[in-house]
């Protein structure tokens, strides 16, 4: 038998020892935890509210409508209304093959390309289909699928179509202005989205709103200079005309002579801005105002009113422009017929080219140079139309007898339509020539005087017998109305100078003419269907577009009898 | 002793008012939010409803109309009596 005696001292002293220890480890743990504490609530705590925050809070933005397009009256051009777009985070997207079904069939798509798009489990964002109807993304959304989510849009919807398609322009699919108007005011139309803090739920779904951190701005609305009524009127018969015509190209510009704001600018070919799938460079160009041409006879009442406004030439002097053609340096200007002797009135009637060249032989080359430059002609129209056309005026020091004479019936330098309206509104307005706009003014334009109103009274006068049974433009003539105007025929230029057979068609003309309100210009390009001459294709426009437009804004008709053009019914305007 | 404790119930009076103004501020938010929503489907109702009179009163159906339903024409020159002031 073994007795263990217990050992009777240094039991005392082990016991003691391991309590220490113990303590000591109990309070190194408890120290261990509260500097943790310290690092995390203290230390760390931004870092860790942040991460909470991310995975809780979130930040959506609030889209903002773009603003709308109006015609000076108030009347729609351009409206952004909502639609959905459906989107997908392929790495919550997992559904049965029976739901991604029913997803296609809401959508209107094949489950392949629904499977193609969402194949990619890297990204987590991928648009299944934009700009849906409410009604149909609404429908979509009803299955609950996880992982698809809708986010609105806006589209932007041009109830005239065509009509002014090429003024207005259009947008890109994400609502930026590619085109017209809407690209040159996209700052203006655009609006800036807003921004909110919501809180989401572990699925990432939206459980409420915070805050708003930024209030959505919604565009401004843009109002143009143009009247949707003449607009309409002016696309209509032009179309027409380009048509019957079988023209390749035609386009308008009718001007307020009094301020120069456009009220009509068309153009054909056209698009529809609606579904732009066919569209091309050729169909969505605003010719009237990218598009340069030389002037032609339309700039012959410019020469006049130049060699009137320097006093060389008085209403009544005579030029002789037997035989029908004249040397000039090494070249040759003809007339159409021999006209034998004129006046300055008669010349711009019959349309001589002989006849302009006699009276702008004698203007110094300096004055009729900057004559020209006053009207615009080579000069930016300032409308911040995007790709506006400045044309060509080239310098009168390089300038031989010939150029000079070349100047003075519409050769040689180049000019848009609308620049042609804008210096045709001089004569209009008494001399006064107001800036042109494509958007409504709301204080005075800005006018430069070109003339005086002795010389501006005297041209118009003039060109009122241009449209008459012995003038070149009876078809222009409207009803009730006294008329001034003045065609054109341009021989086009081709690789090999100028083409026979390829021409223009031009008039550019005012009314009432006793005191203008109205300024028009006509354009049709290369018309083959046998008549060619302005006064023949372009003329007829201007006046069934004159007939309506002043109809149309209630103008009092300034002539007691009829000019001799039939006064019967027609069934021109609206 | 006695500001002690008067302090302490005005602090938790005050603590009190934080939670309910916070409460108001989250119910008033959500009805902001609530009417906003409704406000954008006006909007949206209201964006389609000019299309829609757009679209009734283009220029070429009216005329269509007055032309053939109404049978209306542009009355003659010689008809239209001009009263000068």
């Amino acid at each position: 038998m073994i007795i263990i005696a217990r050992p009777p001292v240094s039991d005392d002293s082990e016991f003691a020892s391991r309590w220490r220890f113990l303590l000591l480890a109990i309070m190194a743990g408890m120290v261990a935890l509260v500097l943790r504490a310290v690092d995390l609530q203290v230390l760390n705590r931004h870092f860790l509210q942040l991460k909470g925050d991310q995975r809780h809070l979130g930040v959506v933005s609030v889209p903002a409508h773009r603003g709308r397009i109006l015609d000076r009256n108030g009347e729609l051009l351009a409206i952004s209304t909502t639609v959905q777009s459906i989107w997908v985070n392929p790495k919550e997207f997992q559904v049965s093959p029976r739901d991604m079904k029913n997803l296609a069939d809401a959508l209107g798509m094949a489950v392949k390309e629904i499977q193609l798009r969402t194949a990619d489990d890297g990204r987590s964002f991928v648009y299944l289909k934009r700009r849906m109807s409410p009604e149909l993304a609404d429908q979509a959304m009803a299955l609950h699928l996880p992982g698809v989510h809708a986010a609105r849009e806006f589209r932007r919807y041009y109830p005239t179509g065509e009509v002014a398609a090429h003024l207005i322009g259009f947008n890109n699919i994400d609502d930026r202005g590619q085109e017209g108007m809407e690209l040159a005011y996209n700052d203006w139309l655009k609006g800036v989205p807003g921004a909110k803090k919501i809180v989401r739920d572990g699925r990432g779904r939206i459980i409420e709103d915070l805050d708003n951190l930024r209030l959505p701005m919604p565009g401004k609305d843009l109002t143009l200079s143009i009247d949707q009524r003449l607009q309409y009127l002016a696309y209509r018969e032009l179309k027409k005309a380009v048509l019957q015509h079988r023209a390749k190209s035609g386009s308008l510009v009718l001007l307020d002579a009094r301020n120069g704001e456009a009220l009509a600018v068309v153009n054909q070919p056209s698009f529809n801005p609606n579904s732009r799938l066919k569209m091309n460079g050729n169909a969505s160009r605003n010719r009237a105002i990218t598009d340069v041409f030389e002037p032609g006879s339309t700039i012959k009442p410019f020469g006049v009113a130049c060699a009137l406004e320097l006093g060389l030439v008085r209403p009544e002097s005579q030029f002789d422009t037997n035989p029908g053609q004249m040397h000039v340096g090494h070249n040759v200007v003809k007339d159409v017929h021999n006209y034998g002797v004129l006046d300055v009135s008669h010349i711009l009637q019959k349309s001589s080219n002989v006849g302009m060249t006699k009276i702008v032989m004698n203007l110094p080359s300096s004055k009729f140079w900057a004559f020209y430059n006053n009207l615009g002609f080579g000069q930016p129209l300032e409308t911040g139309f995007p790709g506006e056309a400045n044309g060509r005026l080239s310098d009168h020091q390089g300038w031989n007898a010939f150029e000079q004479a070349t100047l003075s019936f519409g050769y040689g330098l180049s000019s848009s339509l609308l620049q042609l309206g804008r210096a045709y509104s001089a004569l209009a307005n008494e001399g006064v020539m107001p800036m042109v706009a494509l958007l409504k003014r709301d204080k005075p334009a800005e006018t430069h005087r070109i003339m005086s109103v002795k010389t501006a009274n005297t041209v118009r006068t003039m060109l009122e017998s241009v449209v008459t049974r012995e003038g070149t433009a009876i078809k222009a003539a409207v009803p009730g109305f006294r008329i001034a105007g003045k065609t054109g025929t341009v021989k086009k230029t081709g690789a090999r100078g100028y083409e026979e057979s390829v021409y223009m068609s031009l008039f550019a003309g005012m009314a009432p003419a006793s005191k203008p309100r109205l300024v028009m210009v006509v354009m049709i390009d290369e018309p083959s269907a046998g008549e060619y001459y302005g006064g023949a294709v372009a003329a007829p426009v201007f006046s069934s577009v004159m007939e309506g437009a002043l109809r149309l804004l209630n103008i009092m008709p300034d002539q007691e009898n009829g000019t001799g053009a039939d006064d019967g019914p027609r069934d021109g305007a609206i | 002793m006695r500001l002690l404790v008067g302090l302490l119930m005005a602090m938790v009076i005050s603590a009190l008012a934080v939670v309910y103004t916070k409460y108001r501020s989250r119910m008033l938010f959500a009805e902001i939010q609530r009417l906003e929503q409704e406000l954008d489907v006006y909007e949206l109702e209201w964006g389609q409803l000019q299309l829609e009179q757009n679209t009734w009163a283009e220029h070429s159906r009216i005329e269509r109309l007055a032309r053939t339903r109404l049978g209306m024409t542009l009355p003659d020159r010689a008809a239209i009596i001009y009263l000068k002031p």
